[in-house]
């Protein structure tokens, strides 16, 4: 045997070990896509509007504080949109004195537009609004993540799904409660804690007519969550007029668990950082015998009366389930989002359909194997199982592939899979044909295989990389399960050129070298 | 084995024939396509939701369709696979999404109406649920990653060959393509994510099987330098005859297993696979081809230059 061919059988020998060694374990290494483990898809869009709500809204009760301060009289101070808001009966004599403050507290983030009568309008600056939109996706991001690993799923994904837009991608393998799942990442959990200004009332109709019809501004009338108990006791659905900015919110929180109340009813207990102890003190401390409505997501969770200075701690309680209080206290534990979400695609794949799937892909690929194999022993007798070998190969060294780059296999994915294995023959066959071809011009087998190579080379690296182009635009185009395809496919393609080139050539020289073959079974 | 003993079919001569009959097959997708008012597109793209409902018990899609009529909307009802696995597939159309509206409402209806029909013990397979941002988004992508995919072939090709050749090549492809979907229309298949993704890997083969014909033209022109283009090019289909048939035999092969037994979440993309694979062999042989000859003959023609023009192939093999 030449020297030549000896380091060509050791190079095979050792991409043959490595690949193996790569894929072994298989349980292990190939990691399995949602669509085979089960587990939820699901494409979130962040309602950066809200965020641009909150920064106008808090930006307003700023400038109303402050300028109760500083005894500026105004009418009205209320919102046109998300991002603008409009400050009605500055006094001629006050006029400078309230741009004076204006342009302190709100021009590094608002433009100012004067106009007639004392009125003026607040436009969030354009760079103002995008930074907040950005931070807001960020941070939501950020939540999603904390959430999704407090749940114990594992490997889960969460991720921007567009470059620089607002939707988050999340995936959850294994997950089968996916309502639960759903309900945990959807929560804005904002909690917050606002003094009640009136009610609680069985009506919201009954607080209105209080106020002549009308929702006195910087006021909101929310309703209680179903069952709160009312200081008489009666648990009933209620209605209290808050101010609309809240005095503390969540995001002061330190740390939220699960606790029982009084009655001995599972309850969350939470407990403030140092920024947040000294403004629930304040709050507590000038409102003693007043009621605080504590309000999650906008309803009222309960509505105590203030009997005393509180700091460091307060609970939340409500009829609650042992489940629900578990899940409420990782919602805050995890932090407030941003902004609201909402669902743009929600794709589950329960695990009986994952198992199917998997079963149906082994069988289908050995079906494949099995037809292919027989065909090509049929076509081309002992050379077939030259052929066999070379795509054996090509599989193995996809799988290696695959296990090494940690790439997913999905269903898709096997289809991918099953291609290489009718497609990765092709270039087998394109190779023995030149072979019989150059055998009936006469050739000896040496020459004849040598000639049925070289001639066939430029054609397979031709194929190939037209294939391999539409592989790449194929992963560029796809989510999730078709990037496994292709994925596969490319991966296939690459190895493919090895196999059926170098592997296979190396094969029949092997044969021919050992012995003077007259005739070649092909 | 051989299938054929030195082949000499004259392809040329069937090109109106092939012509015609593929013709026939587009405007008879085309027809039906116009009759159910468009391509019939899955939710990945339209966007709605797809429930897929495994029953423990013999449950007929009657039931489940008189469990659901208090739903909303347009609801579509079918079996789904194999009629003993009692599994049932439910599709919504896409809600109108106004503000407040959630998305996954239709589907929780659904599900809340089986339970409530007391069906027996039932198993949720799976539920897509696809808005209609994501759907218009998608169908962009799918369309913008096939003419892209399409046009670095038509480089590839024209850089490596000669840019008719690439034109013959990519009309064959869109032939591919259109036959592909004359024939899911014909059987009721929809567009799905994985369709798509069979069209694209249909536009990787089709394209290959021209390429192995426009190779081996371009090594007979240098020893049929006096032949015309036209019999250059019908004899190296005829010598690459058998390798295209054993190609498209092992490709349809596999894609037939898969068929078969890969299960009902891939038997629309292995039902593309199949068609195009088939579709991919016959327009390389009828179709590829004679549009290559044809253009260069006009373009020869007009130039008023020799037919072969093979002195920039043979500088590039050389290369």
């Amino acid at each position: 045997m030449q020297t030549n061919l000896r380091w060509k059988i050791i190079t095979i020998l050792g991409v043959v070990a490595l690949a193996g060694w790569s894929v072994y374990p298989p349980e292990e290494k190939i990691r399995l896509g949602l669509d085979l483990k089960g587990g939820v898809h699901m494409v979130l869009q962040v309602q950066t509007d809200d965020a641009l709500r909150l920064e106008t809204e808090s930006s307003q009760e700023r400038l109303r504080s402050i300028l109760a301060a500083q005894n500026i009289a105004v009418t009205e101070i209320a919102s046109d949109s998300s991002s603008r808001f409009h400050v009605e009966g500055v006094s001629a004599e006050q006029d400078a004195e309230f741009r004076r403050v204006t342009d302190v507290e709100l021009l590094a983030l608002f433009t100012r537009e004067s106009g007639v009568r004392g009125r003026y309008a607040f436009e969030l600056r354009p760079n103002m609004a995008v930074s907040l939109r950005e931070e807001s996706v960020r941070q939501a991001l950020q939540t999603i993540e904390r959430r999704v690993n407090e749940l114990g799923v594992a490997e889960p994904i969460v991720a921007p799904h567009s470059v620089g837009g607002d939707q988050i991608l999340v995936q959850l393998p294994g997950v089968t409660d996916v309502a639960r799942a759903k309900e945990i990442i959807r929560s804005t959990a904002l909690l917050e804690f606002k003094l009640v200004e009136q009610g609680p009332s069985a009506t919201r109709e009954a607080l209105l007519q209080a106020n002549g019809g009308v929702v006195p501004s910087g006021m909101e009338i929310l309703s209680g969550v179903d069952g709160t108990v009312s200081p008489g006791g009666m648990p009933q659905n209620l209605f209290y007029m808050v101010r609309r900015v809240a005095a503390v919110s969540g995001r002061d929180l330190r740390n939220a668990r699960p606790t029982l109340s009084e009655n001995n009813q599972p309850a969350v207990s939470f407990s403030f950082n140092r920024e947040g102890a000294r403004k629930f003190g304040d709050l507590t401390g000038q409102n003693v015998g007043r009621l605080l409505a504590i309000v999650l997501d906008d309803r009222v969770y309960s509505a105590p009366r203030i009997d005393s200075r509180i700091t460091d701690e307060g609970r939340i309680t409500g009829t609650y389930t042992q489940q629900e209080v578990a899940d409420l206290s990782l919602i805050l534990r995890s932090g407030a989002l941003p902004a609201s979400l909402t669902y743009l695609e929600e794709r589950t794949v329960g695990p009986t359909l994952g198992a199917a799937s998997v079963r149906a892909g082994v069988l289908a690929s050995l079906t494949g194997l099995t037809l292919v194999a027989f065909f090509m022993l049929v076509f081309y007798k002992l050379s077939g199982i030259n052929a066999i070998l070379s795509v054996g190969l090509n599989l193995l060294i996809l799988l290696g592939f695959m296990s090494y780059l940690d790439a997913v296999m999905t269903l898709p994915g096997i289809a991918g899979f099953i291609l290489t294995i009718g497609m990765g023959v092709d270039s087998n066959v394109l190779i023995f044909e030149r072979i019989k071809e150059e055998l009936a011009s006469s050739k000896s087998p040496r020459a004849a295989v040598a000639a049925g190579f070289d001639r066939v080379f430029l054609t397979i690296v031709d194929t190939h990389v037209a294939s391999l182009i539409a592989a790449a635009f194929l992963f560029q185009f796809g989510t999730g399960p078709i990037r496994g395809f292709a994925t596969t496919l490319f991966f296939g393609l690459l190895a493919n050129v090895f196999t059926a080139v170098f592997v296979s050539r190396t094969l029949f020289q092997t044969i021919l070298s050992r012995r003077q073959v007259a005739r070649l079974s092909i | 084995m051989q299938i054929f003993n030195k082949p000499d079919y004259n392809f040329f001569r069937w090109r109106w024939l092939a012509f015609s009959v593929s013709s026939l097959i587009i405007l008879a997708g085309i027809g039906t396509m116009w009759s159910r008012g468009g391509l019939p597109l899955g939710v990945d793209f339209s966007g709605g939701s797809i429930i897929v409902i495994r029953f423990s018990e013999n449950v007929s899609e009657e039931d489940v369709r008189n469990a659901i009529t208090d739903v909303d909307g347009e609801k579509i009802v079918q079996q789904y696979g194999d009629p003993a696995a009692n599994e049932v597939l439910v599709r919504l159309p896409q809600i109108a999404s106004e503000e407040g509206s959630i998305l996954e409402e239709g589907a929780n209806a659904v599900i809340a109406a089986v339970e409530a029909a007391n069906l027996g013990a039932y198993d949720l397979l799976s539920t897509d649920i696809v808005g209609p941002v994501i759907g218009r988004d998608l169908q962009q992508k799918g369309i913008w990653a096939t003419l892209v995919a399409l046009a670095g072939i038509l480089i590839y090709i024209s850089l490596r060959f000669r840019f008719t050749f690439a034109v013959g090549a990519i009309i064959a492809v869109f032939h591919d393509i259109l036959i592909t979907l004359a024939f899911l229309l014909f059987f009721g298949y929809e567009l799905s994510l994985n369709v798509v993704a069979a069209i694209l890997t249909i536009t990787g083969y089709s394209v290959n099987d021209s390429i192995v014909i426009f190779d081996r033209v371009r090594e007979n022109l240098r020893s049929m330098r006096r032949d015309r283009l036209k019999l250059v090019v019908n004899t190296s289909v005829n010598q690459t005859l058998g390798r295209t048939i054993i190609t498209s035999g092992t490709t349809s092969l596999a894609v037939l297993a898969l068929y078969l037994f890969g299960g009902e979440v891939l038997r629309g993309f292995a039902f593309a696979m199949l068609v195009g694979v088939l579709s991919g062999t016959y327009s390389t042989v009828f179709i590829a081809a004679a549009i290559a000859i044809f253009i260069s003959e006009r373009r020869t023609t007009a130039h008023g230059t020799s037919a072969s023009g093979t002195k920039k192939s043979q500088g590039k093999r050389g290369s």
